[in-house]
């Protein structure tokens, strides 16, 4: 194995490009050593992107934030203002493993992983967030709910990174919310996540809202018959069992030890409903 | 295959070592540095045992490579004791029998000096969160958190 850690995008994704054999981003490398520990992975090259500076920055930008693909969750816990303007997204991100995978590991690569549970993914795709991805042509955004295509399974080519996500402008009365169901209440894999980010008007009607859930399909989904269910609501009853009823039937779950299909839909209901009701609380402040 | 030369501090004390590209910072402490107080528990970062800080930031050293180090500040178990002063959290946990095989111990103490050092007054529920990334199969856990919570006191002057 080789290992290089290049000071720039152009160099990192010259390198991936040229790769003949296996070559895997080291970002946090929580899912990485592990997976090369275990002989899942054998990556002949491995390019450690922690010395890029953009990757590494939550900056202020057009009225959002840009965050780098690998700040940590440590980092983005202790920024000063990302948790109260996005404070699922920061929740999410510190649900990821112990104090000492959130020391490591970063957004950027709990969605290169490609696992349908990674906790960030349904807070960053419910919050309409953009992966801004560096190849060998240039620089494309894509929406985070684009990114993973199945499990393992990216929408990036030979050479492409995930530089950073961009979170859209905050907008008066909005807020977002992300909750997981594990069986013990640290360290372990989601049985279902369900993120949700709303803006409610001056009457206190929901005006927009986004509603993503994570695994409980091969991949994250956005789930938009759930958030037509909030909007033009007070998150009444009818509208709360709309919402309900949509999320659990947008859920295509298999069977594990942590869960079997039906509690897997059950529970996706009954965290909509409660992540709802948390977004609702914290954008009527907002 | 070529080594990388690996230039670090470790327990304030400058430090230089060959590492293969694919070793971790826990075998590179172990093996090339002998700092054998780290221990290997799991390998895959779920038991803690391998707790180290990397500038100032907890984090499993089974979970990093030795390469990554370079330029970097360590501390593990080896620099907690100042001479044959054990720390306050290392009587405390002699104090309170919060140790029995004694795999953990290194992992915890150094995790649990990283939250006091953050935070020297943590709640109860403050400190069993943050050192949910540590096993123990001995104690319980119970008297751990006692340790941490004397030891915090003590170190608050309290």
């Amino acid at each position: 194995m080789r290992y290089e850690a290049p000071s720039s995008l152009e160099q990192a994704v010259g390198l991936l490009a040229a790769a003949t054999g296996d070559a895997r981003v080291l970002a946090g490398g929580t899912d990485l050593l592990v997976q090369m520990r275990t002989d899942i992975l054998n990556p002949e090259l491995v390019v450690d992107i922690k010395h890029i500076p953009e990757l590494r920055e939550v900056k202020e930008e057009a009225g959002g934030f840009r965050i780098g693909a690998a700040v940590t969750g440590a980092e983005l816990k202790e920024h000063p203002r990302l948790k109260s303007v996005w404070p699922g997204i920061v929740e999410a991100a510190n649900l990821i493993g112990s104090t000492q995978i959130q020391g490591r590991a970063t957004m950027g690569g709990n969605l290169c992983n490609g696992s349908p549970a990674a906790d960030s993914v349904p807070a960053l795709i419910a919050a309409g967030a953009k992966a801004s991805v560096v190849g060998s042509h240039g620089r494309r955004e894509i929406a985070v709910e684009d990114v993973m295509l199945a499990p393992r399974k990216l929408a990036l080519a030979k050479g492409e990174i995930i530089a950073s996500f961009l979170l859209p402008a905050k907008v008066k009365g909005s807020a977002d919310a992300y909750l997981r169901f594990i069986p013990r209440t640290e360290m372990d894999i989601a049985v279902v996540g369900c993120g949700i980010a709303l803006t409610v008007d001056a009457n206190g009607t929901v005006s927009r809202a986004r509603v993503a859930l994570g695994a409980v399909a091969a991949r994250p989904l956005l789930v938009e018959e759930a958030a037509r269910a909030l909007i033009g609501s007070k998150l009444e009853d009818a509208a709360l069992n709309k919402l309900d009823a949509a999320a659990g039937a947008a859920c295509r779950p298999i069977d594990d030890k942590r869960g079997t299909k039906e509690y897997r839909i059950k529970v996706a209901g009954v965290l909509a409903r409660r992540a709802a009701a948390i977004a609702y609380e914290r954008a009527r402040k907002a | 295959m070529a080594k990388h030369h690996i230039t670090a501090t470790v327990n304030g004390d400058p430090v230089e070592f060959l590492c293969e590209p694919q070793e971790t910072l826990l075998d590179a402490l172990r093996d090339q540095l002998h700092l054998t107080g780290t221990k290997e528990g799991c390998s895959t970062g779920d038991c803690g045992a391998c707790s180290v800080t990397v500038d100032d930031r907890l984090v499993c050293s089974c979970l990093m490579l030795g390469v990554e180090a370079d330029g970097k500040s360590i501390s593990t178990i080896e620099g907690m004791a100042q001479g044959d002063e054990l720390h306050p959290l290392q009587q405390k946990f002699l104090e309170h029998a919060a140790l029995q095989c004694g795999i953990c111990t290194p992992g915890f103490l150094v995790a649990a000096k990283a939250l006091l050092d953050k935070k020297p007054d943590p709640t109860e529920t403050e400190v069993r969160y943050w050192l949910a990334g540590n096993l123990c199969r001995c104690t319980g856990y119970d008297k751990i958190v006692r340790a941490v919570l004397d030891a915090a006191a003590e170190l608050r002057g309290a």
